[in-house]
Order: C-alpha cells, then sequence, then structure tokens
C-alpha cells in the first residue's frame, strides 16, 4: 500500500563548523572535525541529509573534579595530570575531540593564574593532535583574566571557546577574532536568551557561523525535558529559517551528569536501585543519547563505557 | 479530532427542512462542530453520512487498553510530533521479556522481580509496565500464560509467532486482557482472527511501512480493531524514520492503516545498549519498549527517560511549598529558602546534599517560577518569605537565628530582617553550584 508523503519541506540548513586546524591550515592537529550542515532533523534521510555524525568530546580538566570513584576509577590515575588524561581520551577511549575545562582557576576552586591556564592548554595541545574545546571556570571576572592568555597559547588551532555569555561576550568575542577561534554561545536552560545571546554576537562583529549554541546541559532526571525541548526547538528554528538559531549545538553531558545522586549514589544510599558502577555509566550514556536525537552535534562525555556505548550507537545509526 | 462546521454540513442533507428545530442545515452544522448539538438530532441524516463524520471525528491515533481494571495500561491516542507542540499524553510502558528458556520457577522469579520493579523518584512512582511472555518455545503455552498472567501485578504481553500456540495461550488469559505479540505476513490471517475473536489488542509488524499498511489493512477487515504498530531494531535509523513516518502520516494526514500507538522491540547486544536505545525510543514515539533487561541499572535510565519527556511542559514542575530536611538535620543547621519551582528546588536540594552539611530548605510557593521570574512576576516577596518560614515554624526547628537567602535577591535582606526574626540575613551563592563550596566554609567559621 502506498504511504503518504510526510516529508517536510525545510527551508534551510544548519551551519556547517570546523574545530582543529592542520598543518596547512595554520595549526597542528592531524585532523579537523566538522559538525551540522544538517537540512532535517536527526537521522530523518528520508527528507534531508546529514551529512556530520554526532562526535564526542571527552571531558578533561585541570583539576580533579568533585567527581564519584566510579567515574574516576574508570578514567584510571591518569585523571590527575590534564595531559595524561587528554592523550588516554584519544588514544583509549576514542574521543573525537578533546574539551578541556580550566575549572582550577575558579577563585574557589585552587585560584589559577592566566599563567598556568595557558601552559596546561599549551601542554594538552602538544600532547594530543585532536582538535580542542576550550572552557573557562565559569567566574566571569577570573574567565576574562584566563581566556585571552589561553585563546593566544592556542592562536591558530582554531579551537572552541566557551563560552560567551550576555555578561561576558565582549571579551570572547575580542579575543576569537583576534586569535581565530569558534565561539560557544551560551544561555540558562532558556531559549529566548540563547536567541538573545547570538544576536549580541552579532552585533559584535562575530560571525555567527563560527558559533556552536551550548544551551546548558541538565542531567538525566533534573531538568532534562526542558532542555531536550530546547535543542529540539532550536533545530526546528534553524531548519525552518531562523539564522539566528542555525548553529549546532554541544551538550556537556559528563560535566552535569556525574553531580546528580543517580550518578553518585551507591546501593546503600540508594537501596534497589541496582549498582552505582553500572548505574553510573548508564545515566551518562542515556542522557547523551537522547539528547543526540533532540539535536546535540558535540556531546561531552567523561566515563570510557558510557563513551563506548554511544559511539557505537552512533556508528550504527545512519 | 474535531471536525469544522463545513466539514459537517457537507454531509448533512442540505434541505433546510427545520425538522431540528434550526432555521438552516448550516446554522445545525455550526452547533454540531460546537458540541451544542448531536447529529443524531438531525432525522433524515443518512446511514453513510454519520458513519463517515464518526470516522473523520474519530482521534487520528486510536487508544488501545492492555489488561483490566486496575492492573491495565492505556497507550495512544498521541496528538503530537514534539513535545513543546502540546504534550505527550501517555507515558512510554517498559515491557521486560520472560524468555521460554526459563523454567517455570525462573519464570515466577522474574515475574516477581518485574512485580517489584518500581521507584520513588522526585515524589512520582516510575515502574516496569508489562510482564511480556514467550510462548513459542515451551511445551504448554496455556499453562505458562497462566502462571506469568496470575502472578504478574502489572498487564501481561503473549510472545508468539505460532498462531496454534498463541491461541491456546491467548484462550487461557483472555479475561486478562494481554496484548498479542505479533502478527507479521507469515500469521496474519489467523493472528487477526485470534484478535477479533477474543477481543484481545493484537501487535502487527512489516518488513517495511508499506508491508505494515497493508498488514493493519488486512486486519481491520478481519475484524481486529485494536492494534499496535510494531517495530524492530534491526537498523536503528531505519526505526527512528519508521516511527517517525507511521507517527507523522497518521497525525498529519489521518492515515488510518497507521492510527494506533507504535511499540518497539529492542533487541541489542550487550544490555547497556538496550538501555541506551530504550530511552531513545520511548523518547522518539514509541508507546511500549520491549527490553530483555531487567536489573534496576538497566531499567532506571529509562524510566527517567520517560518521566523527564512525558511531563506536560505546559504546566511548571512544582514540589509542595514546605520546609525540607536534607540530611541529618540539628537545631544548628543552616536554614535557607528557595522557589517552588522544581528545576529551582532539585538544584538546590542536590547541592546541599553535595554538601554533606545538613541544611533546612524552606520552599516558598511561586507558582512554579524560578527565583528570577518569580520576583518579576511579583510571585516572591520578602512578606511572602517571612510569612512561609512562619506557616512552617522554622524558629520551632533550630535555635539560631540566621537565614541564607537566593543570591539574586539581595533586595530581601533588609526587610526579612527587620520585619522578622530572622535577625540575620546571609546573602548566599547565585549559582546553586557553588552552595558546597558556600555551606562548607559557613560551617566551618
Amino acid at each position: 500500500m502506498q504511504i503518504p508523503d510526510v516529508k517536510e519541506k525545510w527551508v534551510s540548513r544548519i551551519n556547517e563548523v570546523t574545530i582543529g586546524a592542520t598543518s596547512e591550515q595554520g595549526g597542528t592537529r592531524s585532523k579537523t572535525i566538522t559538525v551540522g550542515g544538517q537540512s532535517t532533523l536527526p537521522f530523518l534521510s528520508f527528507e534531508g541529509e546529514s551529512p556530520h555524525k554526532t562526535v564526542i568530546a571527552g571531558y578533561v580538566a585541570d583539576t580533579l573534579p568533585n567527581w564519584p570513584d566510579v567515574l574516576k576509577d574508570a578514567i584510571g590515575k591518569e585523571i590527575n595530570s590534564p595531559v595524561e588524561w587528554a592523550q588516554k581520551a584519544v588514544e583509549e577511549f576514542g574521543v573525537d575531540l578533546i574539551s578541556l575545562r580550566l575549572i582550577g582557576a575558579d577563585p574557589a576552586v585552587k585560584d589559577k593564574s592566566p599563567e598556568e591556564c595557558s601552559k596546561v592548554v599549551q601542554d594538552v595541545l602538544k600532547a594530543v593532535d585532536v582538535p580542542l574545546i576550550i572552557w573557562g571556570c565559569g567566574d566571569d571576572e577570573k574567565d576574562n583574566h584566563i581566556l585571552p592568555e589561553c585563546s593566544q597559547a592556542a592562536k591558530g588551532e582554531n579551537c572552541l571557546i566557551g563560552s560567551a555569555k550576555e555578561t561576558n561576550y565582549m571579551t570572547i568575542v575580542a579575543l576569537c577574532k583576534a586569535d581565530k577561534h569558534k565561539i560557544i554561545s551560551e544561555a540558562p536552560v532558556d531559549i529566548n536568551i540563547g536567541k538573545q545571546v547570538n544576536i549580541l554576537l552579532q552585533d559584535a562583529g562575530f560571525d555567527l557561523k563560527d558559533v556552536v549554541m551550548f544551551q546548558t546541559t541538565a542531567a538525566l532526571g533534573y531538568g532534562f525535558d526542558y532542555v531536550y525541548t530546547i535543542l529540539e526547538r532550536a533545530r526546528i528554528a534553524g531548519l525552518k529559517g531562523d539564522n539566528l538559531m542555525a548553529m549546532p549545538q554541544i551538550c556537556d553531558v559528563g560535566g552535569e551528569v556525574w553531580r546528580v545522586k543517580e550518578a553518585v549514589a551507591d546501593e546503600d544510599i540508594l537501596p534497589g536501585w541496582g549498582k552505582l558502577s553500572k548505574r553510573g555509566p548508564l545515566w551518562e550514556a542515556t542522557c547523551a543519547g537522547v539528547y543526540m536525537h533532540a539535536g546535540a552535534d558535540i556531546l561531552v562525555m567523561a566515563h570510557p563505557e558510557a563513551i563506548s556505548i554511544v559511539r557505537k550507537i552512533i556508528e550504527k545509526t545512519e | 479530532m474535531a471536525l469544522t462546521g463545513m466539514q459537517i454540513y457537507k454531509n448533512l442533507p442540505k434541505t433546510n427542512c427545520k425538522d431540528c428545530g434550526l432555521p438552516t442545515c448550516m446554522a445545525f452544522a455550526m452547533q454540531v462542530a460546537a458540541k451544542q448539538r448531536a447529529l443524531s438530532d438531525c432525522p433524515h441524516i443518512s446511514e453513510e453520512a454519520s458513519e463517515s463524520l464518526a470516522e473523520a471525528s474519530a482521534p487520528p491515533m486510536k487508544l488501545i487498553k492492555i489488561g483490566i481494571g486496575e492492573n491495565s495500561y492505556e497507550i495512544g491516542q498521541e496528538t503530537v510530533m514534539f513535545r513543546h507542540e502540546e504534550k505527550f499524553h501517555r507515558r512510554t510502558g517498559i515491557a521486560v521479556r520472560i524468555p521460554s528458556s526459563l523454567s517455570d520457577e525462573e519464570a515466577t522469579a522474574l515475574v516477581e522481580k518485574i512485580n517489584k520493579s518500581a521507584w520513588v523518584r522526585v515524589g512520582d512512582t516510575i515502574k516496569v509496565s508489562f510482564s511480556a511472555v514467550e510462548v513459542d518455545g515451551v511445551d504448554d503455552p496455556g499453562k505458562r500464560a497462566k502462571l506469568v498472567a496470575e502472578n504478574s501485578k502489572v498487564p501481561v504481553i503473549l510472545i508468539g509467532r505460532d498462531a496454534g500456540k498463541m491461541k491456546s495461550a491467548a484462550e487461557t488469559i483472555k479475561h486478562k486482557n494481554p496484548l498479542l505479540y505479533r502478527a507479521e505476513s507469515s500469521n496474519i490471517d489467523t493472528m487477526a482472527e485470534l484478535s477479533a475473536s477474543t477481543k484481545l489488542p493484537l501487535a502487527v509488524g512489516g518488513s517495511n511501512l508499506e508491508e505494515l499498511a497493508d498488514l493493519t489493512n488486512k486486519a481491520r477487515e478481519k475484524g481486529a480493531e485494536n492494534l499496535i504498530l510494531s517495530f524492530k531494531t534491526d537498523n536503528l535509523g531505519d526505526t527512528l524514520r519508521s516511527l517517525t513516518i507511521a507517527r507523522r502520516a497518521a497525525l498529519r494526514q489521518r492515515f488510518r492503516e497507521f492510527g494506533y500507538p507504535a511499540m518497539t522491540e529492542i533487541t541489542a547486544e550487550p544490555l547497556e545498549e538496550e538501555t541506551v536505545l530504550g530511552a531513545i525510543y520511548a523518547a522518539k514515539y514509541s508507546a511500549i519498549v520491549l527490553i530483555n533487561g531487567s536489573e534496576p541499572w538497566e531499567i532506571l535510565p529509562i524510566l527517567t527517560t520517560i518521566q523527564d519527556v512525558y511531563t506536560n511542559p505546559q504546566v511548571p514542575n512544582t514540589v509542595e511549598a514546605k520546609l525540607y530536611e536534607i540530611g541529618n538535620v540539628a537545631e544548628n543547621s543552616p536554614v535557607m529558602f528557595t522557589t517552588n519551582f522544581s528545576l529551582t528546588y532539585f538544584s538546590v536540594a542536590g547541592e546541599v546534599e553535595r554538601s554533606k552539611v545538613p541544611a533546612y530548605i524552606c520552599v516558598v510557593d511561586t507558582e512554579g517560577l524560578g527565583v528570577l521570574n518569580a520576583y518579576a512576576g511579583d510571585k516572591i516577596s520578602a512578606e511572602k518569605v517571612v510569612k512561609t518560614l512562619q506557616e512552617q515554624k522554622v524558629v520551632e526547628k533550630v535555635k539560631h537565628r540566621k537565614l541564607i537567602i537566593p543570591g539574586l535577591l539581595p533586595i530581601f535582606r533588609a526587610e526579612i530582617e527587620d520585619t522578622s526574626e530572622w535577625e540575620e540575613v546571609i546573602i548566599g551563592p547565585e549559582n546553586a553550584r557553588e552552595i558546597p563550596a558556600f555551606l562548607q566554609k559557613m560551617a566551618k567559621q
């Protein structure tokens, strides 16, 4: 029997954003990563194309995060050195690129200096040859001090730098323009602010084709529905021709999931919820897998088992 | 789906006979559309016209019930492709497979495990919804079906392709209204007849969408009306596309052959992958996901995904406005307040838990708005905070008089200090994430 034609007639495409630069392009990466470019929703190949698969960025921090043992043990002793951690993520966990968080710069953590931070960036760039995402510590004032140094240290490497918010976008725009990096625009689980930040970036003279959106990520069970829907709505808006929402999207799954009870507490605290060594990685993998279907292009992930499960699903879904 | 006045008018005799009491057929049609009159109030309407109108006004996706009474589960009658367009109406149910390779004792034990697969998460019970028993490979299908049906506290799905075995299993437990899983091109005639004669719901699967449409059509011709579209996961992209096309065709084009809820049988090795796929296909249009695993760590991520994605986006998620105790609180524990927007509350509560500093969180009713929105919308004020603290008798719980307020509301400090017994108001962090460091620092002082 003939099935009715239910193809959507999308009028636009999501921007293609390339991260990293090879030696011909003025950098030192062995390959670049391109995301976006879709002309339909995830995997709906009967009505459009998705030229680039979702990529996994390995979560790496300059300072040991406050994480449960199941995660720290799974990553191994390398977690204590951002360089070794990044190497292991690329070589053993098989990530496509590295997402480096400079959490140690936070005045409430270690208050690391801009020089210390840019040294970490340089060392990681030397240690691995995949493209790099660099995030500050989240404290706007401090990030304004450390990110210029880090950006300069990575000049020419075409990194993705995060994150530009309503409060600090001027600094980020200036340094990304000067050192030729891409920008992550961030909004606090609010699609309207998300659009507003993009307008600000555009008004500041930054090309929106060099932007990846970060809608803030919620862990499964903790506002997951809000982020899921914002990812879907933003992607639909982009395909319908809204140039201010036509960016690829990034989700920091690893950075969020390992804070919530379900990924942190074992059966002694949650009796009947199953062993944490299994539940934790699955909390991360499930969160990432479902976000991918809502429109996430870059998944930042931490646990090697979660990475391996999601990798297999990405490879098998065409 | 509601019909317009014009759609109804086209099916009326158009004689303006006034026998219905209204001056014209058009006026009558408008009132029927507004549900002020019933179509049967027209004495001259043809049987054919009334049937076609009844069909057109039926929901584009049928409601299907599995099980009976309190032990039943309804799926279908979904109306949108994306939750933000309205909402998803009925939560996906998880079905756990009871393989035919199990002995009676093992099968009973697994049913017991399924019965106990219920958890309370953020104040809401989430649980496995179906015991899905394989009857193909067992010696006595009727006996196995009965064993499971008698012990299961959730509705039953009978899995089998052999129509003879399915028949003996279905006859034994038909009073429990199990789902028959599943009819395919090889057994559609006998399965559809079985479904028609027993009135049991039937899952139908095809090797592609065109065949599936033929098969549901065939099943309906045989009198099987309660159908479920059944998909498998041999090719993950295809599964998503089939689920999407079937739902679009039903909702947007009223394609009757696909006007039923969908289910997906997950087959993946290892089991970890099954969990992620179960969650993905639950979010993407499967009213039932059939899985092989039964461990809590495999099931809970799927259940939580369902819990989240199937919340109503039009209603803010709220928690009860009251005093919450986090950890082993004592009379010297810190006291703070926040809003009743559940996302705000659970972020704050989660961070307090992480801090390992026991504390009281007093939740103020802001009609489900977060701190800044509540302040902007006049849903929170220093007065309301003080009143809530009084109602919850917080002063009786602690001996100190220090109150931590959200960093986004520093403006409340003076008024609270001046108008209540909370003489020292401390401005807390703006971001929940900074709470652990903040509380630990306070605890040291």
